[in-house]
């Protein structure tokens, strides 16, 4: 049996504002537990909230970068719930006036474009946080730390147009880039800025119903994301294959035994008994609002990866690459600007920086080699000073050290040996010592050849220069397959 | 009757309300009586009104995005039926 997978995606987002949504609290994360509320976060009756402006223009930039049109007018409502996280027991959020609907996002996959549609863009307060004692089945008591409740949020719902668990993390990796390019979130899965609940259903394939879908939340990374789509692909296939049926539930993605595990419901179904905020004034958006915002956009990572392919000539991989973050592609036009050959430097920052950043857990941000100093190696290397042998050697030196590439190679006299009396002289040796390979290769052993130059390069510790190495050597040893009467 | 005694005890339960009997059937009696009013409001025709969520005609109030100091911490907690080591402590949620 075939089947069809069908994912919807839900994101929260905290918004980079200094403020709370509603109230002059700070934002900031990790400070001590209740030190940064007031009577309007903390949810006590009487007080009035206000709507923080940034956090609304934060929303609009997003909802434009996300193609979605804005609603002229929108408006706040109070949803209901009863949980410890929440003194008010209710979330100041939107329901049916939402800030926009009906954009999308491109994301590719396999090389190719595809758009997925965006549902709804809208925003809310955050919730505090619980804290428990000891393990879940012990603790006795928990605790609550409302730093975070009034924090703003933009909720952003996909369409249920994902079709497979890699996909869904695509979609998250290019939703979290437009946020961290526009500057409005800061993209932290650990610390919960940027965080995602899943919709996931499976239906057989191309039944025109969709099947019984399962909420999947606490997944904290995107690799958590995809492995526990994957899981619960797996589970809701083997339960149909058995002839079972699929509840209707919350699913909790355990990350240690790597499955999902149902969540006791805790409402009777969601009955949120949601009615508009009578606190809050409704929002009214115009049109000179709009283009205000529109014509403050930053390039988005899309524009840019388009843009390095046709203006640096960078394959589609290599432009996607570069430009999965703003950092990223900030570091890649820097070197460029600096030594002007873009898939040289696209390669080196790929290959080379990626490789140790991603090894050291490290971001582009925090990269011991600018690109300056990625460029002056890299200029080395192009004017023949030094081999990419040897280049790729000074470049772990840098890296380790910090150092500048043209104090590594005169320190270490790393300079390639590009003298042709020099380097003749070397290969005169390698022929005297070499007589086996030497009468290998003269009767038409090409691989004695790479042992002969291996031979020079040993001698000089890596530093001939290769295409010299290599003519002076062909020349010396005559044409293959002859013998040479010496 | 517009209202039954097993929706007066949903609702009471989505509010971690508990109520006695007597209590359940007086909310049945008066939400009733409430909701019969509102049938009679319900006979004027608003076809072409919009419905009204606020009865001041103002739009977009904001405040500046700027950092106040918050409440002390003590003052915060003064409050709380039960504190622990500067956080509210709560009996133990289950999931």
């Amino acid at each position: 049996m075939k089947y069809e997978t069908v994912i919807g995606l839900e994101v929260h987002a905290q918004l980079l504002t200094k403020s709370k949504m509603f109230c002059a609290c700070s934002t900031k994360f990790g400070e001590p537990p209740n030190t940064l509320t007031c009577p309007i976060c903390l949810g006590m009756p009487g007080v009035l909230p206000v709507i923080n402006r940034r956090a609304v223009e934060f929303a609009l930039k997003t909802a434009l970068a996300l193609h979605c049109p804005i609603n002229p007018s929108c408006r706040f409502s109070r949803k209901h719930y009863f949980y410890p996280d929440m003194p008010k027991n209710f979330q100041i959020s939107q329901y049916d006036q939402p800030l926009a609907q009906h954009g999308f996002i491109t994301i590719r996959m396999n090389g190719e474009s595809k758009q997925v549609g965006i549902r709804r863009v809208h925003l809310e307060e955050d919730v505090g946080k619980l804290v428990h004692a000891g393990t879940m089945a012990e603790a006795q008591h928990s605790y609550v730390d409302f730093n975070r409740s009034g924090v703003p949020l933009l909720e952003i719902v996909s369409e249920p147009e994902i079709h497979s668990p890699a996909e869904a993390a695509e979609y998250l990796r290019q939703l979290r880039a437009v946020l961290m390019y526009l500057e409005v979130c800061d993209g932290n899965m650990e610390e919960g800025s940027f965080r995602c609940d899943a919709n996931i259903s499976i239906r057989r394939a191309h039944s025109p119903e969709l099947g019984v879908k399962t909420e999947v939340k606490n997944m904290n990374s995107f690799k958590a994301v995809q492995k526990a789509l994957e899981y619960e692909v797996k589970r809701q296939i083997k339960i149909l294959e058995e002839g079972g049926r699929i509840v209707q539930e919350t699913r909790l993605w355990d990350a240690d035994q790597e499955i999902t595990l149902s969540m006791r419901t805790k409402e009777e179904a969601h009955d949120y008994r949601y009615f508009p905020e009578p606190d809050l004034l409704p929002l009214e958006v115009s049109p000179v609002w709009i283009e205000e915002i529109r014509s403050s956009l930053p390039e988005l990572p899309e524009e840019r990866r388009r843009r390095f392919v046709l203006h640096y000539g960078l394959p589609e991989y290599d432009a996607g690459v570069l430009t999965a973050t703003k950092a990223l592609a900030n570091y890649f036009e820097e070197c460029v600007s600096l030594h002007p050959q873009a898939k040289v430097v696209s390669n080196w920052v790929m290959v080379e920086l990626l490789g140790q950043l991603n090894k050291d857990n490290r971001e582009i941000e925090a990269s011991p080699i600018s690109p300056q100093a990625l460029a002056e190696l890299l200029s080395l290397m192009d004017q023949g000073v030094i081999s990419g042998k040897i280049a790729k050697a000074v470049f772990e030196e840098m890296y380790q050290t910090g150092e500048a590439a043209g104090a590594i190679v005169k320190e270490k006299g790393l300079t390639q040996i590009s003298d042709e009396e020099e380097l003749l002289r070397i290969v005169e040796e390698v022929i005297a010592q070499n007589p086996g390979p030497v009468a290998d290769y003269r009767a038409g052993k090409e691989k004695s050849f790479t042992y002969l130059v291996g031979q020079v390069m040993k001698a000089t510790k890596g530093k001939a220069n290769p295409q010299l190495a290599n003519r002076l050597l062909r020349e010396r040893l005559g044409e293959p397959g002859k013998q040479t009467a010496d | 009757m517009k209202i039954t005694k097993r929706e007066v005890e949903h609702v009471a339960r989505l509010a971690r309300l508990e109520l006695t009997e007597e209590e359940k059937e007086r909310f049945t009696r008066e939400l009733n009586s409430i909701l019969t009013y509102f049938d009679k409001l319900n006979e004027l025709n608003t076809e072409d009104v919009e419905p009204t969520s606020h009865v001041i005609p103002i739009v977009n109030v904001f405040r500046e995005d700027e950092v106040r100091p918050s409440y002390p911490r003590e003052e915060v907690l003064s409050n709380a039926p039960e504190e622990e080591e500067a956080f509210f402590k709560v009996p133990r949620i289950l999931e």
